[in-house]
């Protein structure tokens, strides 16, 4: 099976989210990526050096600068015919564009594979907010697939000798326009790529004390920094921070749940955590019942005594 | 200009989901249901746009089975004008729905159509992509603020590093992210109300649609059950722990 890989890139580096697509288009095949962009060579020729790799195409041009899924679906589809499977990581831009592909090609998509089965057209993904496992077989000619990006190794960055290969461009649907973007720029690791994460719930009581007793301790870790959906409703910490069943799905080597009680649809984004760690005054909250390390007390004291003592 | 919001039964959130013994799917008899919580979002948002004199009616759909009415008595109740049941006892996969929900489109001509950014059953995701897609007209996806500026519509949308603005020609689809707004809840007055408001019912079959999967589900299973493991007694134990642990 030959698949066709989203990049997903800022048009200077390829990110992260990308490697773990391409260890799950492995599983399946041979390996080729689609770079579509403006102004974005550089990350074509990184790309071709992830080990496992093919032919990297090459879309450039003003229309792809922001991934518009309007632009970028019929560059994927006229791709699409000589590919058969278009593999996306579940990040959000993944999710904007892969389900547009897949009705134009009209398959059903597959959302947020864990694994690959025999058979390379069977797969397993979470359903119920992970609190089911389903095996599904797809009957369609092609694939588009989504891929859960902790549930599959990262691609080596180096070792690759795929070529890179300009495709033409299908140009500019005129259906949307980009208009600005608030991204925040943050030295902290990111959370879906994070060793460690330190998350904040609804006990933290509003921004400032956020700040005051989730980022010390987060720095002394060097950690990423998450939160509940409360947390971010309430206004603590941006929307990007969110980890749960409809935020950012992470398994980092530790994970800290600070005054979070630990919503089923909270767990969903964090149970697969290597080391759970968790700090709640309530000793029946749910949040216990998966954690590794449990202590009962008020955050308030712990944290930053914990911090101290690290 | 009319607004199309496709509304999905589903378990209610609070509901903790077990999975069938013999692995065919998860138990949804005597389970509570409810309409997803983005759809619930998606109405809301339909209704502020209507109140602000940007549209004039408000049509719900949903495809599913017959109790799939309650759910659209809802969205009737918190004020949609009326609603579409497109009746079947079988799974539909996004892309049919996706389909269903065009066929319906041609017919009404709405200039927005609003849904979940995905459904907490199945969280494929998918639905509202599918659907712009099939229309050929501009998506919004996991939008935080909408906003109607003449033809076009203004969504800030959530996305994994923060936000990103797109302006959109209308038609338009949205599909709706958490913090968007805070639904109402419906008044006793208006549920009432709601039970005369028009609830057309049709099958997939009036819309010529196949609804036949395309995937097959051959089993569900539990996912593996995390042990909870000790409560330590202080932060000295706490940080013994995690030395041990070489996470600090
Ligand atoms: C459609 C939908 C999608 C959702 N998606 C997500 C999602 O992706 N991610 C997510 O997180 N949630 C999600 N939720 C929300 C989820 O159901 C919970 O409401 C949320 O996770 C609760 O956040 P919390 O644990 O911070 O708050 P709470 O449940 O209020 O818990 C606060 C905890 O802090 C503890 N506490 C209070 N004071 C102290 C103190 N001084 N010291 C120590 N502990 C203290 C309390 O004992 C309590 O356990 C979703 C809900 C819906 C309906
Ligand atoms: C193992 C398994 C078992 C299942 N069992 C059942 C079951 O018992 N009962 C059942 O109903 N489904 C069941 N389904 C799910 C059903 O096939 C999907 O839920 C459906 O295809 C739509 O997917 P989604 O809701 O995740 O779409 P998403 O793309 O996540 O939905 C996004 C949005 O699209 C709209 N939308 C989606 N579906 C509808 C709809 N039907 N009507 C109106 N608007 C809609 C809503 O606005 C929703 O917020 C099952 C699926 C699997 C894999």
């Amino acid at each position: 099976m030959k698949t066709l890989v989203w990049v997903e890139h800022d048009n200077k580096t390829v990110k992260d989210a990308t490697l773990a697509a391409v260890t799950a288009a492995g599983k399946l095949g041979e390996v080729h990526l689609l770079v579509a962009g403006s102004g974005c060579a550089a990350v074509a020729d990184e790309a071709a050096k992830i080990a496992g790799v093919g032919k990297v195409h090459l879309a450039d041009d003003a229309a792809f600068e922001h991934a518009l899924a309007e632009n970028v679906a019929p560059l994927v589809v006229d791709l699409m015919g000589h590919h058969d499977a278009f593999i996306c990581p579940a990040t959000t831009t993944g999710k904007n564009i892969a389900p547009r592909v897949a009705a134009l090609l009209d398959v059903m998509q597959i959302s947020d594979i864990l694994s690959v089965e025999d058979g390379d057209k069977t797969f397993t993904r979470p359903i119920y907010a992970g609190n089911a496992i389903a095996t599904v077989t797809s009957s369609d000619p092609k694939l588009v697939i989504t891929v859960r990006g902790t549930a599959f190794d990262k691609a080596e960055t180096s070792g690759g000798s795929g070529t890179v290969e300009a495709v033409a461009s299908t140009g500019d649907a005129g259906l949307s326009t980009f208009v600005s973007s608030e991204i925040a720029k943050s030295e902290r690791p990111e959370l879906t790529s994070a060793k460690i994460i330190v998350s904040g719930g609804r006990a933290l009581k509003d921004a400032e004390t956020f700040q005051e007793v989730i980022i010390p301790l987060a720095d002394k870790l060097n950690a990423g920094v998450g939160a509940s959906r409360a947390a971010v409703d309430a206004g603590y910490v941006p929307n990007d921070y969110q980890v749960g069943q409809t935020g950012k799905i992470v398994a980092p080597e530790a994970y800290f749940a600070i005054g979070i009680s630990g919503a089923i649809q909270h767990l969903a984004g964090m149970k697969d955590s290597k080391v759970i760690i968790a700090i709640n005054k309530d000793e029946d909250a749910p949040i216990f019942q998966v954690a590794d390390i449990g202590l009962v007390g008020d955050l308030f004291k712990i944290v930053p005594e914990l911090t101290e003592k690290l | 200009m009319k607004i199309l919001v496709p509304v999905k039964r589903v378990i209610d959130y609070n509901v903790k989901p077990r999975v069938k013994a013999d692995g065919s799917g998860v138990d949804l008899a005597n389970v509570k249901m409810s309409m997803n919580p983005f759809d619930e979002i998606a109405v809301e948002e339909a209704i502020r746009i209507k109140e602000a004199g940007k549209a004039d009616e408000i049509i719900a759909v949903s495809v599913g089975p017959a109790k799939a009415q309650e759910t659209l008595r809802t969205a009737l109740a918190m004020g949609a004008d009326r609603a579409i049941l497109v009746e079947t006892d079988d799974t539909v996969e996004p892309l049919a729905v996706a389909k269903i929900l065009k066929a319906i489109a041609d017919e009404e001509q709405p200039g927005l159509i609003m849904l979940g950014k995905q459904a907490i059953d199945d969280d494929s995701n998918q639905t509202g992509q599918m659907l712009a897609a099939l229309m050929g007209r501009p998506q919004g996806t996991f939008a935080n603020t909408v906003e109607i500026d003449g033809g076009s519509v203004i969504v800030k949308r959530e996305i994994d590093g923060g936000l990103e603005t797109v302006k959109l020609t209308m038609p338009a689809i949205v599909t709706t992210d958490l913090r968007l707004n805070e639904p109402r809840y419906a008044s006793l007055p208006n549920i009432m109300k709601a039970k005369k408001k028009q609830l057309d019912v049709k099958s997939p079959a009036d819309f010529g649609v196949d609804t036949a999967p395309r995937l097959t589900t051959t089993n569900v299973s539990e996912p593996p059950v995390r042990q909870a493991g000790e409560k330590v007694a202080d932060v000295d134990a706490m940080v013994a722990k995690l030395k041990a642990l070489g996470i600090a």
